[in-house]
């Protein structure tokens, strides 16, 4: 099992390197000139020509990406112009809320998602698994900003159970959760729906059924935990989804997480923020696909001696 | 309509015909029957195909210019008129904060809706296919390196890297299309990756390499015409995600500009009138989720039409 982790973390290395090189040299060419943006408006062209060379602007590519990599290594991601900070200190003061909000809606996703999967397989073409089919295809399609709206419009200002954005305690997080975690609990029921299916034709359980094991503890043995397993591959999967999606979440609702602040970095032309958000959130994407694998290979042995 | 695949050896037609009437029907038409029977997958196609008539005669349609303002679509207090007032039954949906025709501006929406979803897609699904088989094709070198590159764009969050790129090559409908474009092919790559593999590894392909087949034309001949159903499948599933992330990337403030009309724009141009005015949010909103509900039932409904096999899987 050690192995098996070590060499899914090295996998990730390259991955990592990769996103942080190409966000690199897409901003290298941004017709934007850091060095201005650093000087401000009022500045002079030499005192700008002076900064530029102190920042190593005039350097070629390789030379800045490799400065950049090399204090990214020690912890520093550079100077945001904007928030007048290091990026490192604005990203970490943002986490926690986008971290809070990720939980949040990925709670919703499982606990919505698995239950309405498992229940239309076990009753399928049933009226009850054709209208959960059908709302969750509806759910889908909903566009989260929209349906953050759509909660805030009802449930915080018709009817005001919710608080109408901000932050604070667990009613401030409902809503932004429910709205980051309906779409992709609407996928999860699909998604579990037909793996389901899928395991309650299997050969193993109509053993088990043979030998005379009774219904539920056939659904709970055998059934549920092969139906999971791509429903956990998907999670992973889901994941760059779910965190773009947090940034439509995050400006409905006026939260204050990194997602926003990578929009106010690019609307403002924020440089080191803006390679500071991607590069933070791609190392998160590369993270959590590590932890799908690992606790993949947890369930499923089969994976781990891949 | 026929649609088989044949050797491309031998008279032609030969093949076509005895591979006809050993099946019955070409795949095309048998999906066809298959797709008919499909209430929803149905009634998804149609919803599709109402969407492109509203786009296309957009002109005849809207009882207005999109972009006129009029005097009497705000109220006496500046704010947007609601349709349910007694002065402003010529405006079916109520009118924006510019006093312009709601109903007007959705019907001119579907136009960057459905072009920016379609083409985008397009792209997306021509990128797509051809990374993915000729990695899958090729093995080697190219097929790590290039599988190394869809993995790296796989850990981009999605919206943030199309809001990136829109920010660097400035917001217009052609940038749109190409971004989207741009970010979405992974999927594909990895899912025609996928089957090219197992393609690969059918006798018919050892078959034509025995005869002595080029490379060029193994992939054109007989590995490209069994990624049709993919495509095809991808072409609906997809312009519905892409549609959605036009109607993101409008929402942001960084999608078309705004005398353009765009579902996504509207609602964020609506959204500080929420409380006063929800129609501004609501009626745009239901137009994305119309759109993308159509094209994700015309999907479902088009893979269990082209793959039985998925489908059997599917529904055990």
């Amino acid at each position: 099992m050690g192995r098996f982790v070590l060499r899914r973390i090295l996998l990730g290395l390259p991955v990592l390197l990769g996103v942080s090189l190409i966000t690199f040299v897409m901003i290298y060419y941004l017709p934007a000139d850091p060095a201005r943006m650093y000087a401000g408006p009022n500045a002079s062209v030499e005192t700008v020509a002076r900064i530029r060379q102190q920042l190593g602007l005039n350097d070629p590519l390789w030379v800045q990406y490799g400065r950049y990599l090399w204090r990214a290594l020690h912890g520093d991601l550079g100077f945001s112009y904007n928030l007048q900070m290091p990026v490192l200190q604005a990203i970490w003061a943002r986490f926690p809320y986008t971290l809070q909000l990720i939980a949040g809606g990925i709670l919703v996703e499982l606990l919505i998602g698995i239950p309405v999967g498992v229940i239309s397989a076990l009753r399928q073409y049933s009226w009850l698994d054709r209208a959960g089919m059908i709302i969750a295809l509806l759910g889908v399609s909903t566009p989260p900003f929209w349906l953050g709206l759509l909660l805030l419009f009802w449930l915080a200002f018709k009817v005001p159970i919710f608080p109408l954005g901000g932050t604070g305690g667990l009613q401030h997080l409902v809503l932004p959760a429910v709205t980051a975690g309906l779409g992709g609990a609407a996928w999860y029921a699909r998604m579990t729906r037909s793996s389901t299916l899928e395991a309650m034709a299997a050969d193993y359980v109509r053993t088990a059924r043979g030998k005379g094991m009774g219904e539920g503890a056939v659904l709970l043995r055998h059934i549920l935990p092969n139906a999971l397993n791509p429903v956990i591959t998907m999670a992973g999967m889901d994941i760059p989804w779910f965190v773009g999606g947090v940034v439509l979440v995050e400006q409905v609702f006026a939260w204050p997480g990194i997602g926003r602040m990578a929009v106010e970095a690019i609307h403002e032309v924020d440089i080191p923020l803006i390679m500071g958000t991607v590069v933070f959130t791609a190392l998160l994407v590369v993270l959590s696909s590590i932890l799908v694998d690992i606790v993949q290979g947890l369930v499923d042995p089969r994976i781990r001696h891949r | 309509m026929e649609f088989t695949f044949d050797t491309g050896r031998g008279a032609p037609g030969t093949a076509r015909r005895l591979a006809g009437e050993r099946a019955g029907q070409g795949l095309l038409a048998r999906s066809w029957r298959r797709f008919r029977r499909d209430r929803m997958a149905v009634l998804g196609a149609a919803i599709v195909c109402g969407l492109v008539l509203v786009a296309v005669f957009a002109p005849w349609i809207a009882p207005y210019d999109p972009a006129q303002q009029f005097d009497d679509g705000l109220s006496l207090e500046g704010l947007p008129v609601p349709s349910t007032l007694p002065a402003s039954t010529r405006f079916i949906l109520g009118t924006d904060a510019n006093g312009r025709d709601l109903f007007s501006r959705i019907v001119y929406g579907a136009r960057v809706s459905l072009t920016v979803g379609v083409l985008a897609n397009l792209l997306a699904v021509g990128i797509g296919t051809l990374l993915g088989a000729v990695a899958g094709y090729s093995g080697g070198w190219v097929e790590s390196l290039l599988m190394r590159f869809t993995e790296i764009m796989m850990a981009f969050p999605t919206l943030l890297l199309a809001i990136a790129l829109v920010a660097i090559l400035r917001p217009s409908m052609w940038v749109i299309i190409f971004v989207i474009g741009a970010v979405y092919w992974t999927w594909i790559a990895r899912v025609v990756y996928g089957q090219v593999l197992a393609l690969k590894a059918q006798e018919f392909v050892e078959a034509a390499r025995c005869v002595g087949a080029r490379n060029g034309r193994i992939i054109v001949r007989h590995i490209l015409p069994h990624l049709l159903p993919t495509a095809i499948v991808w072409g609906s599933l997809g312009t519905a995600s892409n549609v959605m992330l036009e109607a993101s990337l409008s929402y942001l403030g960084i999608g078309v500009r705004p005398p353009t009309p765009s579902w996504g724009g509207m609602i964020q141009q609506g959204q500080q009138f929420y409380r006063s005015a929800p129609w501004l949010v609501v009626y745009p909103g239901l137009a994305i989720m119309l759109t993308v509900f159509a094209f994700n039932l015309l999907g479902d409904g088009l893979r269990d039409a082209l793959d039985p096999v998925q489908r059997k899987r599917m529904e055990a």
